[in-house]
């Protein structure tokens, strides 16, 4: 990928990201209300399609955008350069898509 | 009559074959008077052997530029009473630029990235046809007139953060200058222009800090030119036309 392909990735992954998180903040303000249990949050995400596709789509948004940008610090501020920096980075990225793929699987499957 | 009869001048001295090292001097203060006289008066009078550039004198040149405590400024337009800190003022070589002794930089990184962002005309006429006519008034026109003045001091270079971070930048000069070429009407090869500012370097390491528009002596606007690029390349990604 060419670095303006990695820079129209992190400006096309942040334009995704800005409505969800929006709706995150918003929703969890509004249901936390009176009080909310573990139980609770679960009976509603749970075998509920509409989160599955909204986290799963934020987490992969989050691991591209993420990755892009730390990408960018790793040179500019910690020196790494070509491939290690690459490297680095993709690795960063996989890490946040493995984890937060495995909070949507537990949470809305 | 000046307030102080002496300015205590801390110049940085060496290059690569001598270890860089500060030197203060003591320069008598007058009530008129610019940084690079007081640079000049060192060379004459103090030390012949310090090493600097400067040619016109009245800020046409850009040859002159240096850090001036810590901040890139043209000498020669840069009044004492304006920078002192103190009684005291430091004077370097510009930022991000190799040394060649004192406090004369190297340019040559600045305008070997002039050419790679392809800051070169691209004509659309040769010279057995007529001179195409330029419409003064259109935004294109608009857009390159705000960046050819110019002058390639490298004020925008040493200022840049980007630059200090990321070697391979262009820096806000060479794309400006890319992005005047761009808007040119008798430039031929807008793509090429794109082409040069997309790749590792190019426009879109820039971060917006704005450093090159704030310290510009010109007063003029590289990081709107930079903005200008990357929506460019942007549109042209998602198929559009100019």
């Amino acid at each position: 990928m060419s670095e303006f392909h990695l820079y129209m990735a992190q400006r096309l992954s942040a334009l995704v990201m800005a409505p969800f998180v929006i709706v995150h903040i918003g929703v969890m303000i509004y249901a936390i209300q009176g009080g909310l249990s573990a139980a609770e949050i679960l009976g509603r995400t749970q075998g509920s399609a509409f989160w599955f596709a909204f986290y799963g789509m934020f987490v992969v948004a989050v691991s591209i955008h993420a990755a892009i940008g730390l990408r960018t610090i790793l040179g500019e501020w910690a020196g790494l350069r070509g491939g290690a920096r690459d490297a680095v980075s993709a690795a960063i990225g996989l890490g946040l898509l493995a984890l937060g793929a495995q909070a949507v699987w537990a949470v809305t499957v | 009559m000046p307030e102080r009869d002496h300015l205590t001048v801390t110049v940085q001295r060496g290059g690569p074959n001598e270890p860089l090292r500060p030197q203060t001097f003591e320069v008598p203060a007058y009530e008129n008077q610019t940084v690079l006289d007081v640079v000049s008066w060192i060379q004459q009078n103090a030390d012949p052997t310090l090493t600097y550039r400067f040619a016109c004198r009245v800020g046409m040149c850009g040859s002159c530029a240096m850090m001036v405590n810590g901040v890139p400024r043209w000498t020669c337009r840069t009044h004492v009473s304006k920078v002192l800190d103190g009684n005291a003022i430091e004077v370097g070589p510009l930022r991000n630029l190799p040394v060649i002794k004192d406090l004369a930089a190297d340019m040559d990184p600045f305008f070997d990235k002039w050419v790679a962002a392809e800051g070169q005309h691209h004509p659309t006429r040769t010279r057995d046809e007529d001179i195409a006519p330029i419409d003064p008034v259109t935004d294109e026109r608009q857009a390159a007139n705000a960046g050819i003045e110019c002058i390639n001091c490298s004020v925008c270079y040493s200022a840049c953060d980007t630059v200090a971070g990321n070697p391979d930048y262009l820096g806000p000069a060479a794309l400006q200058r890319a992005w005047t070429l761009y808007n040119d009407a008798k430039d031929a090869d807008r793509n090429a222009i794109l082409d040069a500012v997309s790749g590792k370097g190019g426009c879109h390491s820039c971060h917006s800090m704005g450093s090159c528009t704030a310290y510009c002596p010109n007063e003029l606007d590289p990081l709107s030119a930079i903005a200008g690029l990357k929506r460019a390349t942007a549109k042209r990604f998602f198929g559009g036309r100019k």
